[in-house]
């Protein structure tokens, strides 16, 4: 009967869009037991998990390529490794979701201002440092009533990302009598900061630096060192000798100025500072 | 089984939803009636305006509506509704955005509830010599309000259930404990779930039946 | 536009002036808000060429950004409709049914999903996702979305469905016992195909609400959605949130106004279709009830 044919098709186009939507393209069991060493070398290709929404550090630009310190990084490790960049597929890790992605083969590495922490430490392994980040305020250019945390107390509006650790650090640590403003994504409190809505915004100071530095002349970092945050890359768990390769491809970038270079250039345009490297292998509390 | 749900407002948080479902209906209602008087009226650019918001509005996602209240309104055009802290400006720019949106279905509601007033009904009206404002005012809406009671009591409740969306700009309604919740609370997601979505059944089942059964007490039997 | 008619009487001259004098106050009052906007927005530097020509000089904002969220707006709606109308006309039934057990826990399954909010659904359907199944977490956020419309909107077509049937005159059924048909018989084979023709609109409009609620998925699980686009746009174009987000509400109305005549035309093409019975199930509010 005619409905019965609707129905029928009408199921099958469900199925079809079930299977889509649920299959993934999981990495085979051996692959994922390989070395990270091994795998660029067997697939001349890395999957590498960066940020896509973070100026300066991993940003998505409009021909589709990534640009940021954290792309730099990888890319110049990616080399190390023996990838050209072309064979790099990059892919967006959210926070939330960045362990998960590495026990799951989803990435072979993650350089997405991933700080080294304990807890996650037992869950991936990291190599790295290779950069020393600190929780920062921006403020508007010559807004000069804001130079630490502290000031936020004098009833200021304080602007983060929702689920985000940095502004409730600086509610329970810094200020609390600071009004918390909490959206889905960084740039929307840009919006109010740059209209006197909101007077500060938080998160790392490389974050911070990137917005800053698109936007010449607007804003400034307030410098107030509120936490370290020492990125590393990720990777899986017991791959030693993935993270010996890494390790030694970052202190070979910073050995060779490349790493200064990357860093100047995406942090620089912000009036920000670059800090030494970090000392590999030496996290600071 | 459900000792997390101490450490958490969670009747707060409802509250919160409460408000925001009471002052939005109540502007709904009055601007909903305002743009559904524009809509019939005999002026040709009110018409046309009631007709443009309405099909603008409505078809805009209450998501980019209500940020937009903020991220537009309160951000760029500094309008902060004297809200002195971000709490309660936060809370005022979400009752107006879900006001500016759900006054669209209000509005449709009424203009069809009009369409079900017989033609005699203002005709006799006009005969008596009322003008528009009195026809509509005295004879037409009085009406058409009765009819209209069942859809817009669809329209309330799809109001509170639309307060969720306020989290997106930090209005911390009952949504937005339970995305914290269910982030802290990792092994009991389902409770935390069940419990919300109870919540929203006890106050929308009551509203349901009370009205419904009001709906049908106030029609006018033709 | 008959209706407003009867509402007052043809105008005469002094009806006429008086009109013409509310048109220039609304007109003024109008202009007068419109340019407020418009100031405060230049004022703010909001109205500049480099925020808003990407729009028309750069075809990449729209092939790598916008394009991309357009099209997994469009697939999640789809998908979820495509998944709710089965399972809605299989509730929708199950609510038809003469025993009481199917038919109560029926009621009471769609009764609840249409009492929930979607976004509740959403963000509890990413959190189950992500901690009892692996699906990879590139599609986790679609399955999400996915999963929440189809719950909801299937418990609403559920509704539609039965409106549907009920709609049908009882000869229907009758003619169809006196041949000597069966119940599963007379829904699948009389029933049914003619409830179809005469849901259509309110399926279409329906669209419209999923579409709609797609965003939902954008704001709360970052999910790759056109709503989900301001933000990339806004990082690439000197914080240009007001103009992507003009652009973005444009694509929405657009869209939805199409559905929305769309389904109108369906009706009117139901309406006057001979074989069917002429019965029409209006188009659902944003509760799933019928306006």
């Amino acid at each position: 009967m005619r409905f019965s044919r609707v129905l029928r098709t009408g199921a099958l186009v469900a199925a079809v869009g079930l299977t889509l939507a649920a299959c993934g393209q999981p990495n085979s069991e051996e692959d994922a037991n390989k070395s990270l060493v091994q795998r660029a070398e067997d697939n001349g290709a890395l999957t590498v998990g960066i940020k896509i929404d973070q100026p300066g550090l991993g940003l998505k630009k409009p021909d589709g390529s990534y640009e940021g310190f954290d792309v730099d990084v990888a890319k110049y490790v990616a080399k190390e490794l023996g990838v050209e960049e072309g064979d790099i597929e990059f892919t967006e890790t959210p926070s939330a979701q960045r362990e998960n992605m590495i026990q799951n083969g989803d990435v072979d590495m993650i350089v997405a201002s991933y700080s080294i922490t304990p807890e996650r430490d037992e869950a991936v392994d990291f190599a790295g440092p290779y950069f020393l980040a600190h929780q920062d305020l921006l403020v508007r250019k010559g807004d000069n009533s804001i130079q630490s945390a502290e000031d936020l107390n004098k009833n200021k509006k304080l602007c983060s990302v929702r689920g985000s650790t940095s502004a409730q650090n600086v509610k329970n640590d810094f200020a609390p009598n600071a009004q918390l403003q909490e959206y889905g994504g960084y740039s929307e409190c840009l919006t109010g900061l740059e209209n006197k809505a909101i007077d500060a915004m938080t998160t790392d100071d490389t974050i911070l630096a990137g917005y800053a530095a698109q936007q010449p002349g607007k804003f400034q970092l307030a410098g107030a060192e509120l936490s370290n945050e020492n990125y590393g890359i990720g990777l899986r768990e017991g791959d030693s000798e993935g993270k010996q390769a890494l390790d030694e491809a970052i202190q070979k970038m910073i050995d060779s100025g490349e790493w200064k270079k990357a860093a100047e250039k995406h942090f620089g345009p912000a009036g920000y500072e670059v800090p030494e490297a970090p000392t590999v292998g030496e996290v600071v509390e | 089984m459900f000792d997390f749900l101490t450490e958490y407002d969670v009747l707060g948080a409802f509250w919160v939803t409460v408000q925001l479902t009471v002052y939005s209906a109540i502007g709904s209602l009055i601007w909903g009636t305002i743009l559904a008087g524009m809509r019939v009226s005999p002026v040709p650019i009110m018409r046309a305006f009631g007709t443009a918001y309405v099909n603008i509005v409505r078809n805009i996602p209450l998501t980019l509506v209500i940020i937009a209240m903020s991220l537009g309104l309160y951000q760029t055009l500094n309008i902060a509704l004297g809200g002195g802290t971000i709490t309660t400006t936060n809370f005022r720019l979400a009752v107006l955005g879900f006001v500016l949106y759900t006054s669209t279905f209000v509005c449709e509601s009424l203009r069809s509830g009009i369409n079900t007033v017989p033609v005699g009904q203002a005709e006799a009206a006009r005969a008596l010599g009322l003008n528009f404002g009195q026809v509509l005012r005295m004879i037409v809406l009085p009406q058409a309000f009765r009819s209209v009671i069942g859809p817009l009591t669809s329209v309330l409740i799809a109001l509170t259930k639309n307060t969720t969306v306020a989290s997106t700009i930090g209005v911390a309604e009952a949504s937005l404990l339970m995305s914290e919740m269910t982030e802290n609370e990792s092994d009991v997601i389902g409770l935390v779930f069940m419990v919300f979505a109870m919540g929203f059944v006890i106050l929308t089942l009551p509203a349901g039946l009370l009205l419904g059964r009001l709906a049908k007490k106030a029609a006018v039997k033709r | 536009m008959s209706a407003p008619s009867v509402l007052y009487d043809v105008p005469g001259p002094k009806a006429k002036a008086r009109n013409a004098v509310y048109t220039v106050l609304f007109l003024a009052a109008l202009a007068g808000v419109a340019w407020w906007i418009i100031a405060t927005l230049a004022e703010k530097d909001q109205l500049t060429w480099e925020k808003w020509g990407p729009f028309f000089t750069d075809g990449q904002v729209w092939t790598t950004f916008i394009f991309p969220g357009l099209l997994n707006t469009l697939l999640a709606a789809g998908l979820a409709i495509v998944i709710a109308l089965p399972l809605g006309s299989l509730f929708g039934i199950l609510r038809l049914s003469d025993h009481v057990w199917v038919r109560v826990p029926a009621g009471t399954v769609v009764e609840f999903f249409r009492a929930v909010p979607v976004l509740i659904l959403m963000v509890f359907a990413d959190q189950f996702y992500s901690e009892y199944t692996d699906i990879d977490s590139d599609y986790r956020p679609l399955v999400a979305v996915v999963t929440a419309l189809v719950l909801y909107n299937g418990a609403v077509l559920a509704e539609v469905v039965r409106a549907g049937i009920q709609s049908l005159p009882a000869g229907q059924t009758e003619a169809a016992k006196a041949i000597g048909m069966r119940k599963t018989q007379t829904m699948t084979n009389v029933l049914l195909p003619q409830a179809v023709t005469s849901m259509l609109p309110a399926i279409v409009s329906q669209l419209v609400v999923i579409l709609k609620d797609t965003a939902l998925g954008g704001a709360a699980l970052g999910f790759a959605d056109l709503f989900n686009q301001i933000r990339p746009i806004a990082n690439n174009y000197f914080a240009n949130t007001i103009a992507t987000m003009t652009i973005v509400a444009l694509i929405y109305i657009v869209l939805n106004n199409v559905l929305t005549f769309g389904a109108g035309w369906l009706e009117k093409w139901s309406r006057q279709r001979k074989t069917s019975t002429g019965a029409v199930v209006k188009p659902v509010d944003d509760n799933g009830r019928n306006v």
